[in-house]
């Protein structure tokens, strides 16, 4: 079972919007065992010159993983996602994500090759926010292929 | 953004200060919460070992959230990091228990014209090293 090569370029329908709290920063920052007190304290933050409170370098993996998780679902793809594993991750950022973003992934099959018996996926996630591009994600994943 | 570290203060070459960090089962519950990412390898033992993992293993996104944090430190502001990228070459094997530790360093890897720097990243668990390819590019003041 490969994935179907057709799907590379696909763009699917935004996700759902999150709004970015005070607590879902927190509780990040917190997880990824980060103090830095930028991501909690809104004076630090304007001290650094920013409006509010501003999140960790990763986070925006809350949304872009959940919204390739559901194009994994595309029986289009064709994609086992019970034998995928993470292999790379990237982020490039426009601006930094703050408190009070509304963050809506668009998912794009960017490129599907195969490596042995594996299929190497990658999928370009860009994060906007009110129309706004904010951070773009690259995610490669390897999809085992049979023994 | 605004880094308190100035782009003329800093040659290819620095070593950034290194960190420690202690990787527990606990830790994974916390991030897989935060994240959203559920998957039982990282927390159910017996699951784990029966895709043929030894043991229970960190999320490669925890790693990598973690090792930028040798830039973030270092800059004090983290949105100075405009670019980070990792490739995860080996999982963090967590057993119950106290954990393990993941060393993570930094070294400045290029200067570029636009006025940025690169940072290469390591992070070593068990004298292997865990991330390959990582490096955060970072607007200095």
């Amino acid at each position: 079972m490969s994935m179907n090569r057709e799907m590379i370029g696909h763009q699917y329908p935004a996700s759902d919007s999150l709004l970015v709290t005070h607590d879902v920063i927190r509780d990040f920052a917190l997880a990824i065992g980060d103090d830095n007190p930028i991501y909690v304290d809104q004076t630090v933050a304007q001290s650094f010159g920013h409006a509010t409170v501003c999140a960790p370098p990763t986070f925006p993996i809350v949304v872009t993983m959940a919204a390739m998780e559901k194009s994994f679902h595309d029986p289009a793809l064709n994609m086992d996602f019970t034998r995928v594993v993470h292999s790379d991750q990237r982020f490039e950022y426009v601006r930094p994500i703050a408190v009070g973003d509304e963050l809506v992934v668009t998912t794009v099959v960017e490129d599907i090759k195969a490596l042995g018996n594996n299929d190497i996926a990658t999928f370009r996630t860009e994060v906007s926010s009110l129309g706004e591009l904010v951070v773009t994600g690259w995610s490669k994943l390897v999809v085992r292929g049979d023994e | 953004m605004a880094s308190r570290i100035k782009l003329s203060e800093v040659s290819v070459g620095d070593e950034l200060p290194a960190l420690s960090m202690t990787f527990t089962r606990e830790d994974l519950v916390a991030y897989a919460h935060a994240s959203g990412d559920m998957n039982p390898i990282h927390r159910d033992e017996e699951f784990a070992k029966s895709v043929g993992l030894p043991d229970v293993i960190s999320h490669g996104m925890l790693t990598m959230g973690r090792a930028i944090k040798v830039v973030t430190d270092w800059i004090g502001d983290p949105t100075a990091v405009i670019d980070y990228s990792v490739r995860m070459t080996r999982p963090v094997v967590v057993p119950s228990g106290a954990g393990v530790t993941v060393d993570f360093g930094g070294t400045v890897g290029a200067i570029n014209d636009d006025g940025t720097a690169r940072i290469d990243l390591t992070a070593t668990f068990d004298g292997q090293t865990v991330l390959g390819q990582a490096r955060a590019t970072v607007r200095l003041a």
